[in-house]
């Protein structure tokens, strides 16, 4: 067991299913030579050599679809997008193909590949690299929506998404790359679908994935201090949605909070909203709640980017205002 | 080529001609619905250049003017005919329709709406053959408004860059939709656009079969001797609308259409044929009358008596519908 950075696993993870079936092939810009932008594929262009770990040109709606060519042709890519912005180029072949193959062929063609790329805000990087886009892709049938929250996740769950058969989108984040945790040295898989019970509550539940997840945890151990309970769920998976998990928690704590770095509208946090009320609205205690960020593009200014987005003090004052505390 | 082959090219490409006139018949009947796109007129050029191709061992992808390409494919008519009615027997077992026929047992990856999206797949599927180092290729039959997509410039460049066994073969009608080429394309000539990628290219009269098959036959050898992707220019007409509600006649004048109903690529090998004294009226009629029964007997009877996909399986193909749950989970909470 060795404490290893989120990136570290997700390079583990890439080194592995590569040594393990010869139909892996990884590509993106700079994923090669230089290894990859967040260094998740450092070395793997030495070891595996330019067939195996391919650079493209910056055109990811091509390089997405050549990519998703060669999966309905048996390999497993794993495609890298440098930034989740620039996935907004790729959505033709991402939505429109990727997503519908299966469905429109009747199942008799599938897409077995990855998209990994990192999303959310980081550190002033301005309205067009600070984009949070999950909600867009989670309102895609025919996809897998994943946002591992730590590096054993981001390991477990990387292999698996290469070794399942739908295309799987999986959001990582600018700001965890330097995240570390102990993780297991033998290999190990992690299943894509199944929210989780990261911390036992008994008094509000405070939902969230990715960072949002890691403000969740910060504000319960805040919140414990003050004498409240708190249960925080990790959604992992937003599409297919663990609704069972989130009607048991709320069930038993009446309360429930979703943190979410992106905007509210159409968003992660509606859905789960909707979904306690259509699975245990009586169950309720008081009005649901969403942390989110403010309704503007993320602007570049320290000030303004810190006012913009939400932290774990913004999740933690939500929850005591819930219980009648603030 | 022998007179046998002759024979059973013009019987196919009219056999094509018939199954989408009766396609069109049961369009106005509201057997089929949504979008109904008549590939007639350019039937030589799918068929010319498949025929140079190895049948259900290369792979094929095209638009949503697909119904003939994935039957010279290797697609059953009467699987395609049920598509288009919508039925569980269909191709793509009734989810696709017209426009998204599918037949991986003959290759044939798909038809797409979205006119751009075949260049990147194709160039992956080729990808795919190479990385596997078989000695297949893969063929991708494009309209020539798709060439102003992005993705016509991105995959270009990737499948030049990369030597993909990729046969791009452009069928230039002349109008995206109801926009001729002149006053969309700065560029008329197609084959002339993938020269700043460095792809091999030519331009071809697109409704002479023969024409078709000797030119695509270099390029089919060109691609798959590893030198990478070729890109061939079809010169073609579409005689039909766009798709069912299309009027030509805002967009195109009657003169132009005449002028291509003489070029109708079943016409002019039908006067080849005969000229060469390779077959007679007589046995043109043959043909029709057999093609004819064909169609009613073993394809419209398919179509029209095989059942309807079932409603209890509306949510059935959008993802692995058995899939290993070491990978999927569901994740073990230990819930209290």
């Amino acid at each position: 067991m060795a404490e290893m950075y989120y990136w570290e696993a997700i390079r583990r993870a890439h080194d592995e299913e590569l040594a393990n079936d010869i139909n892996v092939i990884v590509m993106g810009e700079d994923v090669g030579v230089v290894g990859g932008t967040y260094k998740a594929t450092l070395g793997l262009y030495q070891k595996y050599g330019e067939n195996r770990v391919i650079d493209t040109p910056i055109s990811e709606n091509s390089f997405c679809g050549i990519g998703i060519g060669a999966s309905m042709a048996g390999l497993r890519p794993i495609v890298e997008i440098m930034s989740i912005n620039f996935a907004l180029l790729a959505l033709d072949t991402l939505i429109n193909a990727a997503a519908k193959i299966r469905y429109m062929s009747g199942g008799r063609v599938s897409c077995p590949m990855v998209m990994r790329t990192p999303g959310g805000t980081a550190h002033q990087l301005a309205a067009q690299h600070s984009a949070r886009l999950a909600r867009l892709f989670m309102s895609t049938s025919g996809l897998r929506v994943v946002t591992p929250r730590s590096p054993l996740d981001a390991y477990g769950m990387l292999k698996s998404a290469v070794r399942c058969n739908d295309p799987v989108i999986f959001i990582e984040h600018e700001r965890m790359y330097n995240m570390r945790e102990e993780v297991p040295d033998k290999e190990f898989f992690r299943p894509l679908e199944g929210a989780e019970v990261v911390r036992r509550g008994t008094d509000i539940t405070l939902i969230g994935y990715n960072l949002s997840l890691q403000l969740c945890l910060e504000a319960a151990k805040r919140l414990e201090k003050d004498g409240v309970s708190a249960e925080v769920i990790d959604l992992r998976s937003l599409k297919p949605l663990d609704r069972e998990t989130i009607r048991r928690s709320v069930e038993k704590t009446h309360r429930v909070l979703v943190a979410e770095e992106d905007e509210a509208s159409v968003g992660v946090g509606s859905e789960i909203i909707t979904t306690v009320i259509e699975e245990c609205f009586f169950a309720l205690d008081a009005q649901p709640m969403r942390i989110h960020a403010a309704d503007v593009p993320v602007p570049y200014a320290e000030n303004l980017e810190k006012a913009a987005i939400p932290d774990a003090d913004d999740v933690y004052r939500g929850a005591l205002s819930m219980l009648g505390r603030a | 080529m022998n007179a046998a082959d002759q024979k059973r090219l013009l019987r196919e490409m009219t056999f094509f001609r018939r199954f989408e006139e009766r396609a069109f018949e049961a369009y106005m009947e509201h057997k089929i619905g949504g979008f109904l796109h008549l590939y007639i007129g350019q039937e030589a050029v799918a068929t010319g250049v498949l025929e140079m191709a190895r049948r259900g061992h290369d792979y094929v992808i095209t638009g949503y003017r697909d119904h003939v390409h994935a039957m010279k494919a290797g697609a059953p008519p009467r699987e395609v005919m049920a598509e288009l009615y919508g039925k569980e027997t269909g191709s793509s077992r009734g989810r696709g329709g017209s426009m998204h026929i599918f037949d991986p047992n003959a290759k044939f990856m798909g038809g797409y709406a979205l006119v751009g999206e075949p260049f990147p797949l194709a160039a992956g599927l080729a990808l795919a053959c190479k990385y596997k180092k078989t000695d297949q290729i893969a063929i991708c039959f494009l309209g020539d408004g798709a060439n102003n997509q992005g993705t016509f410039h991105e995959t270009m460049n990737m499948a030049s860059l990369w030597k993909l066994p990729v046969l791009f073969v452009c069928e230039n009608n002349l109008y995206a939709i109801g926009t001729r080429i002149d006053r969309s394309t700065a560029v008329t000539d197609q084959y002339k656009r993938v020269c700043g990628y460095n792809i091999p290219s030519s331009q071809h009269d697109g409704q002479d079969i023969e024409i078709v098959m000797d030119s695509a036959k270099k390029a089919v050898d060109h691609v798959r001797s590893g030198k990478g992707p070729y890109f061939i220019e079809y010169l073609t007409y579409r005689l039909r609308g766009h798709s069912m509600s299309d009027k030509t006649a805002a967009y195109r004048t009657k003169e132009e259409e005449q002028q291509w109903q003489r070029r109708d690529p079943l016409k002019v090998y039908a006067d080849k044929l005969k000229k060469a004294k390779v077959l007679t009226d007589d046995d043109i009629k043959e043909m029709e009358r057999e093609i004819h029964e064909e169609i009613e007997n073993e394809v419209i009877k398919f179509a029209e008596n095989s059942p309807a996909p079932r409603v209890e399986e509306l949510n059935k193909y959008v993802l692995d519908d058995n899939p290993d749950p070491r990978w999927i989970g569901p994740l073990q909470n230990t819930y209290q």
